[in-house]
């Protein structure tokens, strides 16, 4: 394709790019000055987190061929030529896959009583009382900030091994990435019929329970269901720590070289998640439609 | 006595007197509400007795769990020694947190324009693209540690990798959306003035949508911080590993000392990202 633009004279657009240079000069400062930053810091971490591109260059074909020996069986042949050798404990991961639903299930509703129960006392547009407020809001933030496995950690010297621990640890979490989302949302509900209750005399529940939660709830379902699929992920690992479910056993194969073992549970694994993202994903979508019509 | 008692004491006349208008009910709807909490519900004490949920059990977990945390107070590091131990290795959670999204995001970045539907023409790069990026997503940052401990050995720069792996389909999913959504008039602009499709996506698409991802960035920095301080329970690195050991030997007040430390580097990072995301996007999608 000719090009059909003519240039302009170059008097012209001298100044004109000038003009640009001009203009563009303080970002490119700026930009320049964030880079070396980056640059300094890339550094910085590097040497403290021990990045070896050396070793890295040279590990990296032991990458390529982990991800081979995952794709063979014990012979030798590929998984795909015996998919029921390759799947030879189907029955006892589907079993534990199951755990690690309930796990997540379990927690998250826990979690989701939780929150409902604090979110409310942590949104300053219902509670009056600042210090309420404050130490709700603390208590939130304390929950969501240690991560999980921690919580797990500690509960399994206190509850024993098992899933109940995991249970707790996934409630907990969960209870304080919710209670947060939930607070939100009850600050930006529109006052009026709590006003309404409250001229009529209702108590400080009767606003809530008729004032506020009718306007909430669906979203705290969507937010609810949102939690729920990421608390799978978390239950899966949960295994790690000897908190239940599958975890245990694909830590288990990890470090015992079953690479065909690592590849099956990993596949479960990503399924699983893939089925409850879309299945939740279908539910939000008609919880929203439903909002929509009425 | 007052409108309110009288209302209160008629209860039943002024329900009687009104039934056409209120208190109907819809017997539909609320059998179908009461059908699905049932379900839930149901599921729920199904779960509580599956995984061996019981009152007594709970009792004295609670009991531990006080005896525990009475004897974490006060949160101490034992000597100055360990607090230096201690020190280091949170620094070294943070560079793991840092590198990791950093070299997450350099990955996902190019692949992000496969995935981009205005970007590339091609359904089906695009399709196995965000599957890939799906795919990834799916397995978590504890496992990619594991798997990347077997190729490169103990250490931070495991944990830097499993980030990175971790995050890549993150990234890769949340550019390409930039990218979808970026306005088309500039591209439009330059293809009109005879610009190839690499300009029209280097000037018309990359500037738009620049200051979006580095803000996505710092706001996954921020989020790797809490990921990258569990990473050492397997291993991989970093502050996990201590809060992992004295938590197995029952070294309370180490414990208490090594969350303590954790929530305080988590909220100073908290500030400072949110403070360079301000400054990088503006107020509103803060």
């Amino acid at each position: 394709m000719s090009s059909t633009v003519s240039g302009l004279p170059p008097a012209q657009s001298a100044a004109l790019l000038r003009a640009y240079g001009d203009a563009v000069a303080v970002e490119r400062r700026r930009f320049a000055l964030g880079a070396t930053i980056t640059l300094l810091l890339v550094l910085i971490a590097g040497r403290v987190a021990e990045v070896d591109p050396v070793k890295f260059g040279a590990n990296l074909g032991n990458f390529g061929d982990y991800l081979y020996r995952l794709s063979r069986l014990e012979t030798g042949a590929s998984v795909l030529s015996d998919p029921a050798e390759w799947f030879w404990g189907l029955s006892k991961w589907l079993r534990l896959m199951a755990e690690t639903l309930l796990i997540a299930y379990v927690g998250t509703v826990m979690g989701v009583l939780g929150a409902f129960a604090f979110c409310f006392a942590a949104s300053r547009n219902l509670t009056r009382s600042r210090l309420v407020v404050w130490t709700a809001r603390r208590i939130l933030e304390f929950s969501r900030t240690v991560p999980e496995i921690v919580f797990a950690l500690i509960f399994v010297v206190a509850f024993g091994l098992g899933p109940v621990p995991g249970v707790l640890a996934v409630a907990l979490h969960t209870l304080g990435a919710l209670g947060k989302l939930f607070a939100e949302v009850v600050e930006n509900i529109d006052m009026k019929p709590v006003e309404g209750v409250a001229a009529a005399g209702g108590s400080w529940f009767s606003q809530v329970r008729f004032g506020a939660v009718p306007q909430v709830l669906s979203n705290f379902a969507g937010y609810g269901l949102l939690r729920f699929e990421i608390n799978v992920r978390g239950a899966a690992v949960m295994g790690f720590v000897g908190a239940g479910g599958i975890g245990q056993t694909l830590v288990e194969s990890i470090r015992k070289f079953y690479y065909s073992d690592v590849s099956a549970i990993l596949l479960l694994i990503i399924v699983t998640v893939m089925i409850i993202d879309h299945l939740t994903e279908a539910l939000r979508h008609r919880l929203i439609g439903s909002e929509e019509r009425s | 006595m007052t409108r309110r008692s009288e209302l209160f004491d008629d209860l039943s006349g002024v329900r009687k007197r009104h039934a056409d208008t209120h208190f109907k009910g819809r017997p539909l709807e609320t059998a179908k509400a009461l059908g699905i909490a049932g379900l839930l519900a149901g599921l729920f004490v199904y779960g509580l007795i599956t995984l061996e949920f019981s009152l007594g059990r709970i009792i004295d977990g609670m009991g531990g769990l006080g005896l525990i945390a009475g004897m974490m107070l006060p949160p101490s590091p034992g000597t100055w020694s360990k607090a230096v131990v201690y020190l280091h290795a949170l620094g070294e959670t943070l560079a793991i947190a840092f590198l990791g999204t950093l070299l997450a995001a350099v990955v996902a970045f190019p692949l992000a324009f496969f995935a981009a539907r205005n970007v590339n023409g091609v359904r089906i790069i695009q399709f196995l693209t965000r599957r890939g990026f799906d795919t990834i997503r799916g397995v978590d940052t504890l496992i990619w540690a594991l798997v990347w401990i077997n190729v490169v050995g103990l250490g931070p720069f495991a944990g830097v990798l499993a980030i990175m792996c971790s995050d890549i389909g993150a990234f890769g999913k949340l550019f390409s959306e930039a990218m979808e959504a970026a306005d088309r008039k500039p591209v439009e602009g330059i293809t009109a003035s005879g610009g190839s499709r690499v300009q029209a996506v280097r000037f018309g698409i990359v500037p738009q949508i620049l200051p979006l991802l580095a803000s996505q960035v710092l706001y996954y920095i921020e989020s790797n911080t809490r990921s990258a301080t569990i990473i050492g329970i397997v291993g991989a690195g970093g502050i996990g590993l201590h809060l992992s050991e004295q938590i197995r030997t029952l070294e309370w007040q180490h414990v208490s000392f090594l969350i303590l430390m954790i929530l305080v580097a988590v909220a100073i990072i908290d500030r400072i990202s949110s403070r360079l995301r301000f400054s990088i996007i503006g107020p509103r999608a803060v």
